[in-house]
């Protein structure tokens, strides 16, 4: 897009609420409660700047932050507002230093909100770019962590006023563990904070314009119902991708196992795809489609499930057997494609050690 | 004995009677702005033609979409106050912050927000503050309002803050009523609030309307008792219905589907309900209608009542048929209760999806001799039609299993004989199945308590629920030997000692007689 996005006004909300669904391949949790915080927060009269990637000084100071706890939590105990700004301020506190920027951890779901939000509270810009570029499940998989950068000192905030600050740990696994205890006694939700970048990393290892991205795909999605085009269309030219299979799903399996959704769908194809099989598995979000038991697509890569008629985004929790779909491969950023990010978040490390990862073919497809 | 079924719709009434397994009559009515006048009308119609005598019917059954429509027209709605037990947190996203503008303003928008509620695991977040509660009864009674509804965050866990708030807040309100979010909703704090404020709501407007019901039959001098059905095809008592009037919603989908497979004996189906206007699709699973898993909205407000799933296509009666040849277009407008004007089959000038049926010879409606009127293309129309039916069939296909269609309403007509490979059954009194889901509706039992499991196994605590809940459904006049789970869930509630959990569970049987 030729326009660089400066500012996320109120009209952009419902747009990034579904693009940045769409990229949480499946999970991410629902964006739909950060995009009510945001209303309310332009309704105060404050704004969401954006700061693209290119303009960021090399010496500005970064912190990516997000809502953490489990998901259920999430849609009944609604933050008091200020949870991520509070973790902001006990970051700035333990380091002595000023933040100038915030950006996302993850754009896929519902922490594409919570950075901009907080932007909003405290009158800071929020960066053009993420650490994902989709959804994943934990938090050293984010490229801030995969090139090198270390989270700590992190801070975490409840609703009542706690503030837990993990000033060093060996590793960003470590982190994890630790911030998974303390959020139990907090109620299972908190913001959290990582440690500051400088603005020359962000810009080397974020995922560049992906707010920029979620939005242009809402729009074109909103737009395609509004003009009554083709929204499956709409999205595989947007976003250089394919249509790996337009189907119905034939068989669903899901259960819970260490905390994660996981399962696997059978498809069978319709229209230009009938007579073929499909096979998804899931972890979360959608990790592997296979056609006729070959794989065709895997992360790194997105591999996206919408509505067949509508194009919105059909998370993992929302499939049901008769569901008719349309089944996209996304490009992923060169970013994740890397040696070092593959070992963190290509398909070995989600118990795949027999499928090699091959970029996937951008556009075309078979969309006749 | 003789039982009464009857739908009040949106256009029409409908009536039912039945003995046993027999249908001895059903007829329709258009409903009137009070309600009571086409009940009335209707009643008197259909005991006429049925020739029950009134002093043998044991029971009258009302299905009503009366709450919805409240709610879709922002009409009959009460000033309500939307209290949340929640602070310090929960405070940035106020109730009713995504309703709909004209809406909050018909429920009056006021809320308050005040120190409670629990964490996941039972904890507080924090203690109910007595002074705070007071001051807030004091400012709604200041407002005049008289109907409140308390919401608490993680009240499906534990209801105790609600129950202890809304104890305070009587007392300084004795002529208010209360609605508690945990004893209507489930998880998820925004859609479960809503629907609490909305039942707050319409409290009012159901106590008239559940007399207006009363008034109706004693009008036509029947005595019997009288029973609204709910969304999961389970009757509810006149006291239940006036305390719980949005367990209504969506009760019509629900009716119609339960109807449909009561005249057809099929289990396990899809129905397609063809109205005037549109066509309503959902899936029978052993006689019940499969719930949607996603939200539902309601006027434009989310909630998350376990609804039918329905999907609805601008497919009925009705729908004008415009454009020729391959721009032939169906729908989604509709000439809907003039039909009998202005189709083509009827003599008028407009080309309906009813016409293309009288034109194939597939309908014996109107007069078949204006079919000279109509164009040359009607199979290729038809087609288009038979399309659209297919691909919502087979949205709310469940199994690959070749399962039926049940053709319902007074427009099914336009159901072909086979919908892609699955057979079409077109159930005698196929235009009332509305009426004949609600003369069915089954008496139910629940029990929702905590259960501790020191002393007994889970299964054992499970066994004694479902006979507790036995008990008060036989006490409530089910049929011993029909009894069925409907629904059963156990939460364990990990805080509490003793190993605790949650068991809600009901069980459904058909009325006696």
């Amino acid at each position: 897009m030729a326009d660089v996005l400066r500012e996320v006004t109120d009209t952009d909300l419902d747009a990034i609420e579904i693009g940045a669904a769409i990229l949480g391949t499946g999970g991410g949790g629902n964006p739909y409660i950060g995009k009510l915080r945001c209303r309310e927060e332009l309704k105060k009269g404050r704004r969401i700047p954006v700061i693209p990637l290119s303009e960021l000084a090399d010496n500005a100071l970064v912190v990516s932050l997000g809502g953490m706890g489990a998901p259920v939590v999430g849609v009944e105990k609604i933050e008091q507002g200020e949870e991520c700004l509070r973790a902001l301020k006990a970051i700035e506190k333990e380091t002595g230093r000023r933040v100038d920027a915030l950006i996302s951890a993850e754009i896929g779901g519902a922490n594409s909100m919570e950075p901009m939000l907080t932007a909003a509270q405290a009158g800071l810009p929020v960066v053009d770019g993420d650490g994902m570029g989709r959804a994943f499940p934990e938090m050293q998989m984010t490229t801030w962590s995969i090139y090198g950068h270390r989270a700590v000192p992190a801070a975490m905030a409840d609703e009542k006023g706690n503030i837990v600050v993990i000033r060093d740990t060996p590793t960003d696994h470590w982190l994890e563990h630790i911030a998974r205890a303390a959020v139990v006694p907090m109620g299972a939700a908190c913001g959290l904070a990582t440690a500051p970048m400088s603005g020359a990393f962000v810009k080397r290892v974020a995922i560049p314009n992906t707010i920029t991205q979620a939005l242009n795909l809402g729009r074109a999605v909103l737009h395609a119902h509004r003009a009554h085009l083709d929204p499956i269309r709409t999205v595989i030219e947007q976003e250089n991708g394919r249509l790996l299979m337009t189907a119905k799903i034939v068989d669903l399996e899901r259960h819970l196992k260490g905390g994660f959704a996981v399962g696997h769908l059978t498809l069978e194809g319709f229209g230009d795809f009938a007579g073929e099989s499909g096979h998804i598995d899931l972890q979360n979000e959608f990790l592997v489609f296979r056609r006729g038991g070959v794989v065709e697509a895997c992360v790194p890569d997105l591999i996206v499930v919408l509505d067949s008629d509508t194009g919105l985004p059909i998370t993992t929790e929302m499939l049901r057997y008769g569901q008719r779909i349309a089944v996209l491969g996304l490009p992923c950023h060169d970013l994740l494609r890397s040696p070092e990010a593959l070992e963190i978040v290509g398909p070995a490390a989600f118990g795949y050690p027999d499928i090699t990862y091959e970029p996937m073919p951008a556009a075309g497809g078979r969309a006749a | 004995m003789f039982r009464i079924g009857i739908d009040v719709g949106g256009t029409n009434t409908d009536a039912v009677v039945m003995e046993g397994d027999r249908i001895l009559a059903g007829v329709k009515s258009p409903t009137t702005e009070d309600v009571m006048g086409g009940v009335v009308e209707s009643l008197t119609k259909v005991l006429d033609q049925s020739g029950a005598p009134k002093e043998r019917v044991s029971a009258v059954m009302i299905g009503t979409t009366h709450f919805t429509n409240a709610v879709v027209e922002r009409r009959h709605m009460a000033r309500t106050a939307a209290v949340r037990l929640c602070l310090p947190a929960a405070q940035c996203l106020p109730p009713m912050v995504d309703w709909p503008e004209d809406i909050r303003e018909a429920v009056g928008g006021r809320f308050w927000m005040a120190r409670g509620g629990n964490e996941f695991d039972g904890r507080q977040i924090s203690g109910l503050d007595m002074a705070e509660l007071d001051r807030i009864a004091a400012e709604i009674g200041a407002a005049g309002i008289d109907t409140v509804a308390v919401t608490s965050v993680f009240s499906p866990v534990s209801d105790e803050m609600e129950r202890k708030a809304a104890a305070r807040l009587k007392e300084r309100l004795p002529g208010a009523d209360f609605t508690l979010s945990s004893e209507i909703g489930r998880l998820g704090i925004l859609e479960r609030e809503n629907a609490a404020i909305m039942n707050a709501s319409l409290r009012a407007l159901s106590e008239r309307t559940v007399a207006a019901f009363g008034r109706a039959l004693e009008a036509v001098g029947l005595t019997c008792p009288y029973y609204i059905t709910q969304n999961d095809g389970t009757l509810m008592s006149r006291e239940f219905v006036q305390a719980y009037p949005v367990l209504t919603f969506a009760s019509g989908p629900t009716n119609s589907m339960r109807g449909a497979s009561f005249l057809s004996g099929e289990a396990d189906a899809i129905v397609a309900d063809v109205g005037g206007t549109s066509t309503d699709v959902g899936a029978l699973v052993k006689g019940f209608p499969r719930p949607a898993s996603t939200t539902v909205d309601v006027g434009g407000v989310r909630t998350n009542f376990r609804m039918p799933d329905v999907f609805s296509i601008a497919l009925g009666g009705g729908t004008i048929i415009s454009g020729e040849g391959d721009a032939v277009k169906i729908g989604p407008q509709s000439v809907g209760y003039r039909i009998t004007r202005e189709a083509i089959c009827f003599g008028g000038q407009t080309l309906t999806a009813t016409d293309v049926a009288v034109g194939l010879g597939l309908a014996d409606v109107g007069d078949a001799s204006t079919r000279g009127r109509m164009p040359n293309d009607l199979e290729s129309i038809k087609e288009k039609i038979n399309a659209l039916i297919l691909n919502a069939v087979e949205r709310m296909r469940v199994s690959p299993q070749p399962i039926p269609v049940l053709a319902v309403g007074g427009g099914s007509i336009l159901i072909p004989d086979r919908v892609g490979d699955l057979p079409v059954i077109r159930p005698e009194h196929f235009s009332v199945a509305n009426a004949v889901g609600a003369a069915i509706g089954q008496i139910s039992g629940e029990v929702d308590r905590i259960f501790s499991l020191a002393s007994k196994s889970r299964e054992e605590a499970l066994a004694e629920a479902r006979k507790e809940a036995t008990d008060k459904a036989i006490a409530a006049g089910a049929d011993p030997a029909s009894i069925e789970l409907l629904d059963q869930e156990d939460v364990p509630l990990a805080y509490l000692p003793g190993n605790a959990t949650r068991i809600r569970l009901k069980v459904v049987g058909s009325m006696h007689g």
